[in-house]
């Protein structure tokens, strides 16, 4: 055994270090629990895109009879969102224009302008719909009249099933979230 | 007095703090920056103070959920005691918040307060001016109303325009695939818990540099900022001609803060709450949204935008403007502070100003929006049909039922989307009206599959007796030398 003094310097050193290491460990351990803990944060932020995944947001909703919509005509509906929750109160009510070409043939519009999304209102006389926000209007088609709307009005993916028609829909219509729709880019047929 | 020291001596036995507070009261201040243009940072904070209580009072009441926000605003307003104040002080209270941090920014801007050592302090600053904003677009969602719902589904609609992840931005914002519950639910954990918590320790810090880094002083033309010289200069000047903060600089802060606060009561007595407007029920699409007002310049922005630019504009803009400001200490950290040597300073801020001032009275107008009731609210001016033919009056008759009404006005009443059309028959020819009608064209929709030929020659015949007394009908000048050649030619005349 050499100089008392010194090895006690040495293992104070030493001690030093370890508490270092296991510091080191601690914040370690730290961030671990951290990173495990923020993957289901993570995954519980993420559920509205999760649950949307692969369309899964969108159903068959029936509108009504056939008979309901008169030919030629371009009437006003609605329908409860398919997907919903008792405290979404009024909100899950969704609007839309059904418009009957002829026979079992549709145009069923959300009523979301494409600009914006503000409420386009149908008018018969003029054969036009017209938006109150930002001066969007669309033909009796769907497709863009005039103003900042990019593309004609959102369509609705429809069926006549003995003598009901029913849309597909579900989420709020956007220019990266359709209607439902076929996804047509920019075009102007609606 | 003394049983009121006997007690503070034994809190500071514990605390230990009177010493730091006595010194950050006592901070020395430039005696020309204990000035009236120095009012406005503590003004918001004082506001912020004022939310802060009412948020907390209406949230007494408040239900965050779709189906009964809205009857619990109505409940606030008519069955609450004084519910209706409050909820005033509080819409009023942010109004002014936004007016005042926008002041603050402003002067701070003009005072050249942002440049070296205080680069952090005005980008804190940035952070703080985007969570009021924030906290002005949550809280008006709050207000779950007709204009709340349309509101949101603009927004959706904005960040639907983000390229590849559009989709999934806009299914994260709603909560959903619809604006409905979670949508109102996150949008209160953000106005109540989220932005408050980060605006509070931003102030807090914002607060802590400007203690630690001094107030700005005063810009003198010709005092040139340098990173080397400054600090030293700033000591000398506040130990030279310092005063301490409280009480001889703190007094003005304190007026102006109390003023502030009166004026909000005063605003929120006499005009009272913000709404809330209609239910928000989706399928009342009779409805016009509009914005609150810290955002109608927006409006009128994503109104008047050519189509094809709006959707870089919207979102490149934001973070370019983002961007500037953060970058602005670093690429002018040094130099004058006076406003007077910095005409390009001036110049960009009054340009901003009169820009934003300008958009938003126009969207208090909105002339781009189509008046959705005019074709059936006002009648053809009496002078207008006076001394014309049947055909004429039949073609007033198509003006108003086919709605042109709702774009174009006549007698100072109807639509401002398209140009007025009192003197029309003095422009456009009766081709060019025929043609115009038909085709539509320059942001008009073509009428053409909608208009009978007689109901297009009855509408175009009206429309050229639109002009001031004594005029003529406009005409085609060209036409009309043709036709006096093919006259005037040997070859027979075939009309």
């Amino acid at each position: 055994m050499s100089d008392p003094a010194s090895n006690a310097g040495v293992s104070e050193k030493r001690e030093v270090s370890r508490r270092d290491f296991l510091a080191k460990i601690g914040i370690l351990l730290n961030v671990l629990a951290a990173l495990i803990l923020a993957t289901p944060v993570i995954g519980y932020l993420m559920s509205p895109i999760l649950r949307g995944e692969r369309g899964r947001y969108k159903r068959w909703v029936a509108l009504g009879r056939v008979t309901d919509f008169p030919e030629g005509q371009t009437r006003f509906a609605e329908f409860h969102n398919p997907i919903s929750s008792p405290w979404d109160g009024a909100t899950d009510k969704t609007p839309c224009w059904v418009r009957r070409v002829q026979g079992e043939q549709f145009q069923v519009f959300a009523v979301n302008c494409a600009h914006l999304g503000c409420p386009v209102r149908w008018f018969p006389q003029s054969g036009l719909f017209m938006c109150p926000c930002h001066g969007g209007v669309y033909y009796r088609d769907g497709s863009r009249a005039s103003g900042p709307p990019p593309r004609g009005l959102f369509q609705y993916e429809y069926k006549v099933e003995n003598g009901e028609l029913s849309i597909h829909a579900g989420q709020l219509p956007t220019l990266s979230t359709t209607a439902s729709l076929r996804r047509r880019r920019g075009g102007c047929e609606g | 007095m003394r049983r009121l020291e006997k007690i503070a001596d034994w809190f500071n036995q514990r605390l230990q703090i009177g010493q730091e507070v006595r010194a950050i009261a006592g901070h020395p201040v430039p005696s020309k920056s204990a000035s009236w243009w120095y009012v406005f940072g503590s003004a918001s904070l004082t506001i912020f103070i004022v939310q802060v209580f009412t948020g907390i009072m209406l949230a007494l009441i408040y239900v965050p959920s779709a189906g009964d926000a809205w009857n619990s605003l109505q409940y606030l307003n008519h069955g609450v005691t004084l519910g209706w104040f409050l909820r005033a002080v509080h819409g009023w209270g942010s109004n002014f918040m936004v007016a005042v941090v926008l002041i603050h920014m402003c002067q701070v801007f003009l005072f050249g307060a942002y440049k070296f050592p205080r680069e952090l302090t005005w980008i804190v600053g940035v952070f703080l001016l985007l969570m009021t904003l924030g906290m002005a677009f949550t809280g008006q969602v709050l207000r779950f109303d007709q204009d709340a719902y349309w509101g949101l589904g603009i927004g959706a609609s904005i960040m639907g325009r983000v390229p590849l992840i559009g989709g999934w931005l806009v299914h994260l914002m709603l909560g959903g695939p619809i604006l409905a519950g979670d949508t109102l639910s996150r949008f209160f954990a953000l106005h109540v818990f989220v932005i408050p918590g980060l605006l509070i320790g931003f102030v807090g810090l914002h607060l802590l540099l400007v203690l630690k880094l001094g107030i700005n002083d005063w810009p003198m033309p010709g005092r040139i900022v340098r990173r080397s010289t400054y600090l030293k200069e700033y000591h000398e000047l506040t130990r030279k001609d310092g005063m301490p903060f409280v009480p001889q600089a703190i007094w003005k802060d304190m007026f102006f803060s109390a003023m502030i606060i009166v004026s909000i009561m005063v605003c929120a007595a006499l005009f009272g709450p913000f709404g809330p407007t209609g239910v928000p029920d989706p399928t009342i699409v009779q409805t016009v949204p509009k914005p609150d007002l810290p955002f109608l310049w927006l409006y009128a922005v994503l109104s008047l935008l050519p189509p094809e630019m709006e959707t870089p504009v919207l979102l490149i803009g934001p973070v370019l403007a983002i961007a500037f400001l953060i970058w602005l200490p670093f690429i002018s950290g040094e130099g004058e502070k006076s406003w007077l040597r910095r005409p390009v300073a001036v110049v960009t801020l009054a340009l901003i100003a009169v820009s934003l001032v300008t958009l938003t009275r126009l969207a208090m107008h909105s002339p781009w929006s189509p008046v959705m009731y005019a074709w059936s609210g006002d009648p053809v001016p009496v002078g207008m049909l006076q001394g014309r033919t049947p055909l004429e009056r039949q073609g007033a008759l198509v003006f108003q039922g086919k709605q042109c009404r709702n774009c174009h006005s006549i007698g100072g009443s109807g639509g401002k989307r398209g140009p007025a059309l009192d003197t029309v028959g003095t422009t456009l020819t009766y081709d060019q009206l025929v043609r115009q009608v038909i085709q539509g064209g320059g942001n008009m929709p073509a009428f053409g599959k909608n208009l009978t030929p007689a109901e297009t020659t009855a509408l175009v015949s009206f429309l050229q007796t639109l002009r001031p007394p004594g005029r003529l009908p406009a005409k085609n000048a060209s036409r009309a030398v043709v036709m006096e050649q093919e006259g005037s030619s040997p070859k027979p005349n075939t009309r």
